[in-house]
């Protein structure tokens, strides 16, 4: 295969990894592909989820030769999943370019479906259990299923058991008018009951979050992803789709002015208080995203480039339901317990992408970390984590430009980082290191650490 | 993978090749194109036995290479017997008088010609160093296989061997410029020369494979002629690079995974197009050996009404990019294992098109780069040869209208339009190792067009 010995691989690793079991290799990405993003019920309108990956998946093969190749494992998934989808990572395989030996898995993390696959995956190929790997997600809101009521499916699953002509009589007479109507997934939480918007919305005015802030990240994020698609950043990052070239959200154009004349749209119980609108939110997104990883040896073996190293991953989720910390906040605590493992500061990272959820989610997470009693009281430090420098948050766009299809954000991300660092290379003597941190649905985040090969 | 596709014929060609329409067609002395033999791996040279006409101790050498082939030769005509081949070698011509013995010879055998026959003469290339008697005895072979190529019905073509300087009759690079004369894969080759100008590679080629483990890029390569020109490159062996702007990567992407090669989604204007284009090959391949200048776009306007944006683009695309690309190509020590660049030319670059002065001047353009390219590419063993298709039956050529379209297509000696594939065997024949000593040529597939040479 290649002459990078397992212990070379231990010789050369860096002083972060001596922490780590003995033995564990490399892990590398080594690109990354997606469909351009869509507004929900736009382009990719009657796309299923399975049709939006495997598009993913094929571009990906393509960029990377990969037609007929056993892929040690793909990890994908969606958040808003028809039952019938029960393999859909698996069928998505099946239809795709890839060799039908490659076995696939379904995992759902919310909005962190996508960073826990490609953890996941990364974990597997440093133990030697897989040489490469495909992590990805999709979802699709335009596509979204829609169950029968609660009332109508007992009755129904009641119906198939009766045996009599009488018994499925009397079973059909219990259906009223109420149990007609549809069930169709929501954003509501299920323990409270709120939109993510409306608990977005105390979190932001609990951290006293301006209109004008919001407004700015959402404004910065449209020139930013505009800006790297103009100099052509995405070409091998993006395959086109259904007519769409570029994400139909980005608003190249869009300004101060525009995102400040938009009323809000969540939070409105909180009267002039109330600062999230349409503009400083995401909206409702179809799309699909893949990365490939794989162990040193493997890329090198298939004359493959190497992005980035997979570092480390942490999870992490807050109690929200009772109030004490906002739904969205997790990785304002992961990504320090992060940090803190690999022996770094916020000032050590190159490149941060925050997935933006909301510009609120972005801004109160960073308003936590600079806050001194945040960091003695939540964090158990002895004052403030840090402060993130602004020139290296997002600074190709993120989730507010490209919009956020849930469990296909994680791909984005970790593509776009994985490129930007090997474009970086090094940094005063060391390879560049970015973060990546994600929050997602239940009071959860997932939260990455790469470094430039 | 690399299927064979059906080749479709028109739906005039259809109608007039059987029944009823084939009998009204006679009749009224409509055109009768013939549906065209293609080539197919594993499929005879020729279909018959082929005539050597030729009394010189070169028509003994071209017989014994035939022979050498598995071919079933004959160096007389025999009454009756129908033959797939008249090979005339004239190559100790010296004077118009020598003519009239040979070609009465070729005259008798053509009513033995079988359907999609081949007449083919080699003979020396005239020069300002011959004396008058052998130069005009020379240049009329010009004259008189353009004449035969129009006389000739049923599919037969008739195209000429040049060879140039001290090149010997039965050189590999003339041997292989009759064998593409003799194939199918020169369908829609009528009425044209190939010259060898200088002996060639002596190896012994894979006529089915003759690309073997060779690495080309495709520019262009997302549909019509250039997805062609890639699927009929990875037939013959190749490891293809597909080229095309990042906005039709998803029909780049499904060539790639049709053809087991890469996708690269990239602007042939931007600076850099020729830096990542080897990068990509270089990573993957280690090498780069073949490049196919195919990419281009035609905006039409008479030049009393063009302006800046329609003529400055087509000349970008169609002429800029190959030379600042070539730049780059010959100063890489990837390129060097005798090279191949091959341009994709027009017949209105050579004849002229009205509202095409911008057209036609990129693709004149183009027949002069590559004639000053190359003594450049001979410094490394490498050749430089163009093709120019007629009219080809593409998606693009399906938008004329009814009218215009169907006169077009019969404005031939082939009475047809060709097709994507038709160009794309000429390609692989200048990329194969076999033409080497072929250099500098403008090869028109064009069915014989009755504008230009």
């Amino acid at each position: 295969m290649s002459s990078t010995t397992s212990a070379n691989t231990a010789a050369s690793a860096s002083e972060t990894a001596s922490k780590a079991p003995q033995g564990i290799r490399k892990a590398v990405v080594v690109g990354g592909n997606r469909i351009p993003f869509a507004r929900a019920g736009g382009a990719y309108a009657h796309a299923s989820n399975k049709d939006m990956l495997t598009a993913a998946l094929d571009g990906l093969v393509a960029r990377f030769g990969l037609q007929d190749e056993s892929i040690g494992e793909v990890a994908a998934g969606a958040v808003l999943k028809h039952s019938r989808d029960f393999n859909l990572t698996r069928e998505a395989v099946l239809g795709s370019a890839l060799a039908p030996t490659t076995p696939a898995y379904d995992l759902q993390q919310a909005c962190a479906t996508g960073m826990e696959a490609a953890i996941g995956l990364s974990n597997k190929i440093k133990l030697g259990q897989i040489d490469s790997a495909i992590a990805g997600g999709v979802d699709s809101a335009s596509d979204a299923p829609i169950a029968v009521s609660e009332g109508l499916r007992t009755i129904l699953l009641d119906l198939s058991r009766a045996k009599s002509l009488a018994e499925k009589a009397r079973v059909v007479a219990r259906i009223r008018p109420r149990d007609l109507s549809p069930d169709a997934p929501s954003t509501g939480e299920p323990r409270t009951g709120l939109s993510m918007g409306e608990h977005q919305a105390l979190t932001t005015a609990q951290w006293n979050i301006t209109r004008e802030a919001q407004d700015e990240l959402a404004l910065a994020s449209h020139k930013n992803l505009a800006a790297a698609y103009d100099r052509h950043f995405f070409d091998d990052l993006v395959t086109p789709y259904r007519g769409l070239t570029r994400d139909s959200n980005l608003r190249a154009d869009s300004s101060m002015e525009k995102l400040a004349r938009l009323k809000p749209v969540f939070g409105r119980s909180l009267g002039d208080a109330a600062t999230m609108t349409a503009g400083n939110s995401t909206p409702l997104t179809d799309g699909a995203s893949t990365v490939l990883l794989a162990s040193e040896e493997w890329a090198q073996a298939h004359e493959l480039p190497m992005l980035a190293n997979v570092v480390d991953g942490e999870a992490g989720a807050v109690d929200f339901v009772h109030g004490k910390d906002g739904l969205l906040m997790a990785p304002a605590f992961a990504v320090p317990r992060l940090l803190a493992r690999n022996g770094l500061a916020l000032a050590d990272i190159d490149y941060f992408e925050i997935h933006e959820a909301f510009a609120g989610t972005v801004l109160s997470t960073l308003a936590a970390w600079e806050d001194e009693e945040f960091g003695r009281t939540r964090l158990g430090l002895d004052g403030a984590f840090g402060t993130v420098d602004r020139g290296r948050l997002n600074i190709n766009g993120s989730s507010l430009a490209a919009g956020h299809p849930f469990a296909a954000t994680g791909g984005r991300l970790i593509a776009t980082l994985a490129k930007m660092l090997s474009e970086r290379g090094q940094v005063d003597g060391r390879p560049a290191r970015g973060l990546i941190s994600v929050c997602a649905a239940g009071g959860q985040g997932v939260v990455a650490l790469l470094e430039a090969r | 993978m690399a299927a064979q596709r059906k080749v479709r014929s028109d739906k005039y060609t259809e109608l007039v090749n059987a029944g009823l329409g084939r009998d009204l067609a006679k009749r009224l002395g409509l055109p009768q194109p013939a549906v065209l033999r293609r080539w197919t791996p594993g499929a005879p040279l020729v279909q018959g036995p082929i005539l050597v006409v030729g009394h010189s101790d070169g028509a003994d050498a071209v017989a014994t290479a035939l022979l050498s082939w598995g071919q079933d030769v004959r160096r007389h005509a025999t009454p009756k017997e129908k033959v797939g081949a008249v090979v005339l070698v004239l190559d100790e011509l010296a004077h118009p008088d020598q003519l009239s013995g040979p070609l009465l010879e070729v005259g008798a055998a053509l009513r033995d010609l079988n359907r999609n026959g081949r007449v083919v003469s080699i003979s020396r290339q005239p020069g300002a160093g011959d004396a008058p008697e052998t130069a005009a005895a020379r240049n009329a072979v010009d004259g008189i296989m353009r004449s035969l190529a129009k006389e000739l019905r049923a599919g037969a073509t008739a195209n000429g061997v040049l060879l140039g300087g001290g090149t010997a009759v039965n050189a590999p690079s003339a041997l292989s410029a009759l064998r593409f004369f003799l194939s199918a894969r020169s369908a829609f080759v009528d009425g044209q020369f190939l010259t060898a100008s200088s002996d060639g590679s002596p190896a012994t080629p894979d006529w089915d494979r003759p690309l073997d483990a060779r690495v080309a890029v495709v520019t262009g390569a997302a549909r019509g002629i250039g997805a062609a020109i890639a699927r009929t490159l990875a037939r013959d062996g190749a490891k293809v690079i597909a080229v095309d702007v990042p906005a039709a990567g998803d029909r780049l992407a499904a060539v790639a995974n049709e053809i087991h090669g890469t996708a690269l989604q990239l602007d042939i204007t931007a600076t850099e197009a020729g830096a990542r284009i080897l990068d990509h090959a270089a990573q993957r391949h280690g090498r780069l050996d073949i490049v196919v200048h195919n990419a281009g776009i035609t905006r039409d306007r008479l030049l009393a009404n063009m302006d800046p944006a329609r003529w400055d683009s087509v000349i970008a695309v169609n002429i800029g990019a190959q030379l600042r690309m070539n730049q780059a190509f010959l100063a890489s020590s990837h390129f060097a294992d005798h090279p191949r660049i091959i341009s994709v030319s027009s017949t209105s670059g050579i004849a002229g098109n009205r509202g095409q002065t911008n057209y036609a001047a990129s693709k004149a353009g183009v027949i002069g780069m590559v004639r000053s390219t190359a003594p450049l590419l001979a410094e490394r063993g490498g050749t430089v040869n163009a093709v120019a298709p007629g009219f080809i039956e593409t998606a693009m050529t399906a938008k004329i209208p009814f009218a215009t379209r169907e006169v077009a297509r019969r404005l031939n000696s082939l009475q047809q339009g060709g097709q994507p594939e038709d160009v794309a065997e000429a390609i692989a024949y200048f990329a194969s190792e076999a033409s080497a000593g072929v250099t500098a040529n403008i090869l028109r597939v064009c069915g014989q067009n009755l504008v230009g040479q």
